[in-house]
Parts: C-alpha cells; structure tokens; sequence
C-alpha cells in the first residue's frame, strides 16, 4: 500500500470523571488507505469516540492525545478549530446511526445537502442545486426533485441515510467514517443502503471507517477489520482471515454468532478477561 | 462488496405519493378551518364565564344603576330594562349581542360607557407590556442561547444569576428602588405617569399608545418625554421577562444541542455560530413563541403593582380599581378585553407554529 489517507498511533481519548479519568480509547493505531476497514466491538469499546477523534469532534472536557494522527501525510492533531472545521465534512466525513435524529426535522433535504457542498466547493446555489439532485440520483433515489423539497419525516429510514451518505458525500472526502450506519435500519433495506455506500466509496477511491457490532456483515463488507476491546485495539485481520482469528476475545465474537454450515446447539457466552485490557497488539499492516 | 440478491429497482419506500407540496396545502386549509371554530368556542367559553359571574355576584346591577334610594316602581323599570326578567339563555344571547357590539354597559365609578375606559387604559398597558416583552425578548433568547451554548460558562453563570433575581426580587421593590435612583437622584429618566405636565393631552390620540401617537404627529419632544417615562416601568416588565424567558431558551437549547442532528451539522464542517442559530435556534422556535406569547399575555393582564407604583393608567389598575368598588360591568369588560387577547395570542403562536414546523398536522 502507498502513502496511506490516514495514519493514527496511540489515539487516546480520556474524560475526567469523579472517580478519575475515564480513558475511552487507550492507545489505538491504525493506517487506513484506500480500502474499507471494520471497526468491531462490544458496546462502551471506544469505536465511536475513535471516529469522534478523527473529525475533532470530541467536546471538552475530553481530552485527545496521540503520538501522531495524519491526514494525507500532514498532522491533524489538535488542529485548532478553524482549521479542523475545513477538512470536517470537505475530507472527512461521517453517517451516523439514525437518520431520524441524524438530519434536521427543520430542513428540507435540499437544503441539507447544498449546505455542505456550498460551504467547501464555494459554488453559488445554483450548482449547489443539481449537485444536491445529481447525489440524490446518485444514492438511487427515483425522484430526486420530489425528495430534495420533502422534509425528513417524510422520507422512510432508508431512504433517509441514503440522504445522509449523498449530504456526506457531496463535497467529495477522501475518508468516510460510518458509525453503525445500518443499525437503526429495517433488516429489508439494511443491504440495500450498505450496498450503495460501498458502490460510492469504492468508485472514489475513498477510504471508509465502517463501525459495526456485526462481525458477519463487517467480515463479507470490508476488507480488513479492526476488533476493539476496552478502549484497545485486541486484534487486526484481513476480513477473509477472520476464522483463523487468534486473540481469545476474537474467537469468542465468532462463536457466539449462529453459524449456517454447522448446527450450534447453544451460542456461547461471550467470555471476557482482564488481561486483555492492557496487551498491546502487534500492528499487522501498515504504511 | 455486500452479496445482495435480486438487484432490481429500490423497495417502494415512500408508497410513491405525488407532489408532498399539494398534500401540505390541503392539510394546512383543514387545519385553518378547525383553528377557527375552536376560536369561535373559546370566546364563547369565555363570554359565558363572564356572564355566569356577573349573574352570581351578591350584587345587584339594578341597585347600581337606579341607586339606593329608587321606589319599587324606578327599580321594577330598570330590571325590565335590563331584560333580567327574561330566561337565562336570552339573557346571554342579549348579552352576547352587547360584547359583540362593544357595549359593555356603563362603568358606575368613571360614569363612562365601560367601552371608553378600556380604550384609555389598554393602550397604556399594551404599550408597556409590548416595551417589556420586546426587551425580554432582544435580551432573554440569545442570553439564553449563548448561555446554552457556553454552559458553565461565565455568561451562564450570570444569566442564572440575572433569573433567580428575577424570580425572588418583589417587582414593586424594585420598582421603588428604580424610580429612586434614576428618577430622584439620577433625573435620568422621567417621573411616575406616562407623560410630563407640559405635553399632558398635547398629541392627538390615535391609538392610546403616546410613543406611537406622538411619533404620528411628528412630535418628538412628546416622544422623547413618553420615552422617558415609560422606559423605567418597561425596563422593569423586560427584566422579568428576560429572567422568564432566558431560562426557558436555555432549556430548550440545551436539549436541542445534545440531538444528532447538531452533530451532523458539525460534521459538515459549520461553524459553531451556524451550528447554533442555523440548525439548533430553528429547532426551539415554535416552544420559544409559545413561551413569549405566554409572557407577553402576563404582561396584558397589567402588572398591578408595577402600575401602582409607576402611576401607570393601565387596565391592571383599572380592573382592580373596579373590583374593589363592586363595580360589575368594569370588571367583566375588562376579563372579556384580557381574555379575548389570551385567546389571540394563542391563535397567533399556533399559526406560527404551522407555518415554522413542517411536521406540524
Ligand atoms: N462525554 C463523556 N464522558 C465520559 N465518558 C464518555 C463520554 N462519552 C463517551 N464516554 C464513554 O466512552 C466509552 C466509549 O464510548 P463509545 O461511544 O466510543 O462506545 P462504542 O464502542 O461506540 O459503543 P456503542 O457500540 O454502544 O456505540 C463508553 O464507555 C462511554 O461511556
Ligand atoms: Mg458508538
């Protein structure tokens, strides 16, 4: 792999609390490149405030520190806002989970879209306009026009983070970061909405951060994932690889999902253990 | 690659219902229709309250109107005049007929049609309640925005401050202490009334409300004095507004803040002031008008005591002024004023509620 998009070693992330500080991501590295990476893990594991910590996102008083974090091969690292506020959205960008509460119940969808794009590409609204309907066309919505006036409680969950992949998408990013993106989905447009995104990123050339508590959607969607434990980066496998997975907490994820070729009479608890908070993972691939 | 099988057209997501836009219209006329009829029975709701209340009073119309000292014979003329020895519901259909013709009947303290007075007195009271709100408003919503926003912040901080004053200080202490300082010692703003002396009567009376009149007729040296007047009285009415107010933007703010959509607007790459004001303040803007409707009707009802104390003519004084002289028809044509303006101002903040939130029915 060439010059990777994005280059993280030991992104910690910590929160002062009563009882002392809270540290939500301990030490996590990654490249990404122009590729589709999972992120999996258990609730509370961190994936969120990773992404979060990429786009500057996380909101005194948490605290972000890393030994490096680069963007393009330039340092992103607490960025003051300003500057972080031109690559939010123009090069990174991020779909979250819920399109009900993701867009503004205010706003026409239109308006949404044309917001971004007008902001980064500084075209007049006019442009802003047939791009808004071009991305629209673009996320397979039949009727763009109709769609770029309604409102977003007038459009269905799927159809609404399509919306939100075309808003995302519309300034061009080089880095998508999709928090759980499907999880608030009908399991009957789930696919659909997946498979759109990965045609868009994957005709770009983007890189895309896709976090997920699905290992089996993650294994046949990406093509290298990350499993987080604690805060920790526990393991890192090519998604092909993902059965011959080697760390314990891995390989408990795995049994614990029902399996199609043989029968499960019962799926195992996941067990955990508190050794594997603090062992740090071999970094597998990299620039 | 996701192995999705049969990939053909989208599921039909929306049931493909043409034009959302004509949908809208028609829902919107529905809506106006039942706005008007549940207009129609508040007022009437309220009409029959008052009727009610000026029948069950222990007092006797007849005896105010004829006097004390009337024979059987004056006083048999005056009930039948009255139409009281007709059944109830003709009573009210009467009386009814009267409101709608702004006859009230005649005030026995002042001696004028009821109608007259509150012609005098609301105008000084809407003028004053309106200045208040007005500076509740430009000072309370972005306080509270900014205070939202900053939480923990310095500015918040003072704005909690500013609203427990607000909330624990008596309005007439401090209306008192106002009057005081920048009228006695200051001589900063003009005495208790709404004018001076010398411009008493001078503008010609258009709408009752002298900064409007005088402004009318060009009169700037009147202005200027009402101006001096009134802005004391307002300043007061504004603060607890403000307090009122800057509270309850925060709140409201405050959770909109906290919503994912704020996130996404961030995402994109807004600036915070855009993500505040642009995305965030729209959301609050249909519970804020209800808030500041509410308020500004509190303040229509005339704050009594700030009337007292600033000598204001206002209705406030004037109905309890009528109260307390067993004074029937002032009373109740003032509550049927105050209330019809309850009754406006709730028609006003629901059609801007239609007309701001497009998931409105
Ligand atoms: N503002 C905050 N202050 C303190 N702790 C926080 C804060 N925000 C998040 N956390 C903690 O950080 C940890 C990681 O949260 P994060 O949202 O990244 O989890 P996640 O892996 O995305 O989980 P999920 O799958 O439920 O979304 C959690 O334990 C959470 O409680
Ligand atoms: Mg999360």
């Amino acid at each position: 792999m060439s010059d990777p998009l994005l280059s993280i070693r030991d992104l910690r992330v910590s929160f002062p609390t009563r009882s002392g500080l809270f540290q939500a991501v301990r030490g996590v590295s990654f490249d990404l490149g122009r590729e589709r990476l999972g992120v999996v893990g258990e609730s509370g594991s961190g994936k969120s405030m990773t992404g979060r910590a990429i786009l500057g996102l996380v909101r005194p008083p948490g605290k972000v520190t890393a030994e490096r974090m680069d963007l393009g091969g330039q340092s992103i690292l607490n960025l003051p806002e300003s500057k972080m506020r031109a690559l939010r959205g123009a090069r990174i960008s991020m779909v979250m989970q819920d399109p009900k509460f993701s867009l503004n119940p205010v706003m026409t969808v239109g308006q949404q879209i044309m917001e971004s794009y007008r902001l980064h590409s500084g075209q007049g609204g006019r442009a802003a306009r047939d791009k808004a309907l071009d991305m629209l066309r673009a996320v397979q919505i039949r009727d763009p026009e109709r769609v770029f006036d309604a409102y977003p409680h007038e459009v269905s969950g799927g159809m609404g983070q399509r919306i939100m992949i075309a808003m995302m998408l519309a300034p061009d990013p080089e880095i998508l970061i999709a928090d759980e993106p499907t999880s608030a989905l009908d399991v009957s447009v789930r696919n659909e909405v997946l498979r759109i995104m990965d045609k868009l990123v994957t005709e770009r050339g983007m890189g895309l951060i896709f976090i997920s508590h699905d290992l089996n959607l993650v294994a046949q969607f990406c093509d290298r994932v990350l499993i987080m434990y604690a805060g920790q980066v526990v393991e890192e496998l090519a998604a092909k690889d993902l059965h011959n997975a080697r760390h314990p907490y891995t390989q408990g994820l795995l049994n614990s999902l029902p399996r199609l070729d043989h029968q499960v009479d019962r799926l195992a608890v996941l067990q955990r253990q508190d050794s594997w908070r603090d062992q740090t993972p071999p970094l597998r691939s990299g620039a | 690659m996701v192995k999705t099988p049969g990939q053909g057209g989208l599921p039909p997501v929306n049931g493909g219902a043409p034009g959302f836009g004509r949908i809208r219209l028609r829902r919107r006329a529905k809506n106006v229709g039942g706005v008007a009829l549940s207009l129609v029975l508040t007022l009437l709701g309220l009409l029959l309250v008052t009727f009610i209340i000026g029948r069950v009073m222990p007092i006797d119309p007849v005896l105010k109107v004829v006097g004390e000292r009337a024979t059987q014979a004056q006083y048999d003329a005056a009930y039948q005049a009255m139409g009281l020895d007709k059944p109830l519901w003709q009573q009210f259909l009467r009386y009814m007929a009267e409101v709608l013709r702004g006859d009230f009947g005649r005030s026995i303290s002042t001696g004028h049609p009821v109608i007259d007075d509150l012609k005098r007195v609301f105008p000084a009271t809407f003028e004053l309640a309106a200045l208040g709100t007005l500076i509740g408003v430009f000072v309370g919503v972005p306080l509270g925005v900014i205070a939202a926003a900053r939480r923990g912040g310095w500015i918040d901080q003072i704005a909690r401050v500013v609203a427990l004053v607000g909330y624990s200080m008596p309005i007439f202490w401090l209306g008192l202490m106002g009057l005081l300082l920048f009228y006695g010692i200051l001589g900063w703003v003009g005495g208790p009334g709404r004018q001076g002396i010398i411009y008493d009567g001078m503008v010609p009376t258009v709408t009752g409300m002298i900064l409007i009149d005088s402004l009318l007729a060009s009169d700037w040296g009147a202005f200027r004095d009402a101006f001096s007047h009134i802005i004391l009285p307002a300043s007061l009415l504004g603060y607890f507004s403000l307090a009122y107010i800057s509270r309850m933007t925060r709140s409201f703010m405050l959770e909109q803040l906290s919503a994912e959509y704020v996130t996404t607007a961030r995402v994109k790459g807004l600036s915070e002031r855009r993500v505040i004001w642009g995305h965030a303040f729209r959301n609050i803007l249909v519970p804020l008008i209800t808030v500041i409707a509410l308020s500004f009707g509190g303040l229509l009802e005339g704050s009594v005591l700030t009337e007292i104390v600033f000598s204001w003519p206002g209705i406030g004084q004037y109905i309890t002024k009528a109260l307390l002289a067993g004074d029937m028809n002032a009373v109740l044509g003032g509550t049927v004023l105050v209330g019809t303006c309850f009754v406006l101002l709730n028609l006003i903040s629901d059609i801007l509620y239609r007309v701001l939130d497009p998931r409105a029915k």
